[in-house]
């Protein structure tokens, strides 16, 4: 009995279109002998009957589709075997058009074999497809310098063109593990060493085969295991999902990226399998936390100590294969693991023909944009922050593929840049963003002001008194010799947020905006005191995560609902009831209370001075030094 | 890790994409050997539940022996099986058995048309299908994620292209995506997983006392056995390692023309 080969090595054949591949493939399935009974005879024969020669490539396509001559534009996968293992042979169209199929193709092998026609040399696919295979990540090519039959066996045709093809990948950054001259039609340094050769002491290609290795997943690198789903089956709440680097065990401390909340890992899941403690990269399972948080698809588990990068910008290498242009100015999706968020481009830095690897230019400026087929190096821009890896560092969480409408159009990997990490403390929210540092710090504004920044949250009905709070806060923080602004809600509606309405949605939106904006108060040193109603518990909490850890307050400005009726400083209340306004908190809208604010204010008990005094207790501000230069 | 448990983990992960992006989603159940790994895959996937529904496309023509097994296994498992039939052209009687359709159009009208009228009545807009790559060449050809248009037909000319386990999950209304989970899997991996976790596989595929078994089954007016004196799990891989016959060589309505199974598919069939 054959010793059984337990391996499997996907291996992908790529090249210029008429290169070889199909006789290649037909040649190595004969010579390996795993070719279905009396295929070959059969070709053969109809060969025979039609008077035409036989052609090892009428083995491969009839191994494909045995009619449809559209069909093999598509990639195809079969199996065989050497001695030492299974391999899976993908073969990869060679026609620019196809660029798709050869991309899904390669994408899915570890290794590649790049057949280069010794009669035509270096062409179009042959440097296109070097570059992609390196984009697309795979480090184990061969190249094949076929058809050696056509000039003479000749050993200078050979190295003429292995050090053209060399020196062209090496501008790529693709080291080839070996060239061999072959003459895939005869046979010659397929399966046997070619007599024809006799000046060729290097492997033949199934040597070379099993040269290669099989990957081995990345079991040593940092722990990312992007959550796929959560489930609920039984009475367990399970975080599924698939370890894509690393190692991950029982009592681990993980950080869900991106939203930087924290737990422990209490059991490891699997069904019908040896229960063990840890899972390393390649394994798909659930886990189980100690302290229950919210998390969803999307977010990426690491060791605490070990985050990802979180930011909604970087660099990328991207391949475009959509119809319509990857331009600047379009809102497209991008899919990195499990994560899905809007993107745009924000700035092209250069778009490549990547057959002669030349910047391409366009008559005009506006006119930038990634068409099919082309690869660039741009910058991304995300909507919400995303967590990633560098590409040469961790390679699944460094690729990404974009959405176009309802197609994956093009990929990419996150290009190497000095990204700032989020602190291993947690601390310090606004690290996480893309940010272009000054030289004056927060610590340098403080001593200067001499008092920290802080945005102070007023929150509570319409009439519950916090715009006269604001004011009055404000009014008493600028006599002190301190540095406070106060955003209004009606200001803020009148121009920043002139575009929303009162819909949960909008009023969402609303709050981020001034959240935002806060955070840049917070960031120039100043106290900002913020007059908003507010209403939802967790557009609150979103601002209090945007902030710096310990510099949001939130206030409850409390006033029972009769005595803001009562008041109707605007007279919106008498319109609400009348059912002139529509969505108004307290009466057609609800309002969540907060649940621990930093500070209650019952200001149907409290005077405005006393509510004023409470806070400014609350914020305990000292006179600090206040002679700084830098 | 093995080449066994790489593709067990593969297909697992297919599997729970599927079931995020999918809000109405089932699984084909033939009753096969293919089918019945990714049942157990499934209940690997989902920590010992299937969180969908099954869908088993009744030609009534099937061997009486595989719909006691489907009965048997969804008591045991407690499976939510959906059976579809097309009544019409049973009562109509067009069919092959019967002399009045070939082959190949008892197929469209059995199998494929069936399949159809589920995925509408129930408005499912993810089919997982346990189809693989090596079984016959259109199907080497496949997506893990496949769109099917309104017509159910597949347009193998302009697939999507799928990299890094990113599939196509949007698509538009009244179509649907077959998911593949499968796809990467040869017939003997099949064979050695279900030596590997004991899976209980219909007794039709091992050989009978007349040295004839099953080694692909469907409906049982098209469907040879083939000559074995394999008679369990072990013996059907010994015998798998050795054979350069195809798979599918008993099943006679893709032999009805030379593209006949091709063009059953491009219509819609698994």
């Amino acid at each position: 009995m054959n010793q059984i080969p337990t391996e499997q090595l996907k291996i992908v054949i790529v090249g210029h279109v008429d290169h070889g591949k199909s006789t290649f493939v037909g040649r190595l399935f004969h010579d390996t002998g795993s070719l279905p009974e009396g295929k070959l005879e059969q070709l053969q024969r109809i060969a025979e009957r039609r008077g035409v020669p036989f052609e090892w490539a009428n083995l491969m396509d009839a191994l494909q589709s045995e009619r449809d001559q559209n069909i093999t534009i598509d990639t195809a996968q079969i199996w065989f075997s050497t001695k030492k293992r299974q391999y899976v042979i993908i073969d990869a169209p060679g026609h620019k058009e196809f660029l798709k199929n050869m991309v899904t193709g390669a994408a899915n092998a570890e290794a590649a074999l790049l057949l280069i026609d010794a009669n035509e040399g270096v062409q179009e696919q042959s440097r296109r497809h070097g570059y992609l295979l390196n984009l697309l990540g795979i480090k184990q090519i061969a190249v094949l310098v076929n058809k050696m039959d056509l000039k003479g066996y000749s050993q200078e045709t050979y190295q003429e063109i292995e050090a053209e093809y060399r020196k062209f990948l090496k501008s790529v950054g693709v080291e080839p593990m070996q060239f061999i001259p072959i003459a895939a039609k005869h046979g010659d340094n397929i399966a046997e060493k070619s007599a024809n050769m006799p000046w060729w002491d290097g492997p033949t290609v199934i040597e070379m085969l099993d040269r290669f290795q099989v990957g081995a997943a990345p079991s040593h690198q940092s722990l990312r295991m992007p959550i796929q789903d959560v489930y609920r089956f039984d009475e367990r709440r399970i975080l599924a999902g698939r370890v894509e680097s690393g190692a991950i065990k029982v009592g681990d401390r993980l950080v869900f990226a991106p939203s930087g909340k924290t737990s422990t890992v209490k059991t490891i899941e699997r069904w019908n399998s040896p229960s063990k403690d840890s899972a390393s990269a390649g394994e798909s399972i659930g886990i189980t936390l100690s302290e229950q948080i919210f998390v969803e698809r999307g977010a990426i588990a690491a060791l605490e100590s070990d985050p990802p990068f979180e930011l909604t910008r970087f660099k990328a290498r991207v391949f475009w294969l959509g119809r319509a242009p990857f331009k600047k100015g379009k809102s497209y999706r991008l899919k990195l693991t499990t994560q899905e968020v809007e993107c745009e481009i924000e700035q092209i830095d250069r778009v490549i023909d990547s057959s002669t690897l030349e910047t391409l230019s366009r008559k005009d400026e506006k006119e930038i944009f990634v068409g099919r087929n082309e690869v660039a190096e741009l910058t991304i821009r995300t909507k919400r922050p995303v967590a990633f890896d560098i590409h040469s560092e961790i390679v699944a969480t460094g690729r990404f593929v974009i959405v176009d409408g309802l197609e994956v159009s093009g990929g990419g990997i996150v290009a190497f840049d000095r990204y700032p990490k989020r602190s291993a403390d947690g601390s310090h929210r606004s690290d996480n963003l893309y940010w272009s540092h000054g030289k004056v710090t927060a610590e340098h504004r403080a001593r200067r002001n001499g008092h920290p920044a802080r945005i102070i949250w007023l929150t509570g009905l319409s009439g519950a008194g916090k715009s006269t709070i604001a004011t009055e806060l404000e009014r008493e923080l600028f006599n002190m010799g301190k540095q406070a602004y106060v955003l209004d809600g009606d200001n803020i509606r009148h121009g920043l947020c002139s575009d929303l309405a009162f819909t949960a949605q909008d009023r969402k939106e609303n709050i981020r905006r001034v959240g935002e904006l806060a955070k840049l108060f917070v960031d120039a040193g100043i106290i900002c005191i913020t007059a908003f109603i507010s209403p939802y518990r967790a557009d609150r909490d979103l601002v209090r995560e945007m902030a710096p850890d310990g510099q949001f307050m939130e206030v409850f400005v409390n006033a029972p609902l009769e005595v803001c009726e009562q008041r109707d400083v605007k007279g919106l209340y008498a319109k609400a009831r009348a059912q002139e306004v529509k969505e108004f908190t307290g009466i057609s809208a609800p309002y969540e209370a907060p649940e621990k604010p930093e500070l209650e204010l019952r200001t149907d008990q409290l005077t405005i001075a006393e509510s004023v005094a409470k806070i400014l207790e609350f914020l305990h501000l000292q006179d600090e030094e206040t002679e700084i230069s830098i | 890790m093995d080449y066994l448990s790489k593709l067990e983990q593969q297909s697992i992960y297919i599997m729970r994409e599927a079931f995020n992006k999918f809000e109405n989603m089932a699984m084909l159940w033939s009753i096969g050997k293919d089918s019945t790994v990714l049942l157990w895959l499934a209940r690997k996937a989902f920590f010992g539940h299937v969180p969908f529904p099954l869908v088993h496309v009744d030609t009534t023509y099937k061997i009486p022996s595989m719909i006691e097994y489907r009965d048997r296994l969804c008591a045991e498992w407690k499976l939510e099986l959906v059976v579809g039939k097309n009544e019409e052209v049973l009562k109509s009687g067009i069919t092959f058995p019967n002399g009045k359709a070939t082959r190949v159009e008892c197929c469209g009208t059995l199998k494929k048309d069936g399949l159809k009228a589920v995925l509408e009545k129930h408005n499912f807009t993810g089919v997982i299908v346990g189809v693989r790559r090596d079984e016959e060449p259109t199907r080497a050809k496949e997506r893990y994620f496949s769109p099917r248009d309104k017509n159910m037909e597949w347009n193998v000319e302009d697939q999507p292209p799928e990299l890094w386990d990113q599939f196509k999950t949007d698509f538009e209304k009244g179509t649907h995506i077959r998911i593949h989970p499968l796809l990467h899997w040869t017939e003997l991996n099949v064979w050695e997983y279900i030596e590997r976790e004991n899976i209980p596989i219909i007794p039709l595929y091992f050989a009978n006392a007349d040295g004839m078994r099953y080694r692909s089954l469907g409906c049982a007016p098209c469907t040879g056995a083939i000559k074995s004196n394999a008679k369990n799990v072990r013996e059907i891989i010994e015998e798998l390692r050795h054979t350069k016959t195809p798979e599918r060589a008993g099943r006679a309505q893709d032999k009805e023309s030379e593209d006949a199974f091709e063009k059953l598919r491009r219509d819609g069939y698994m």
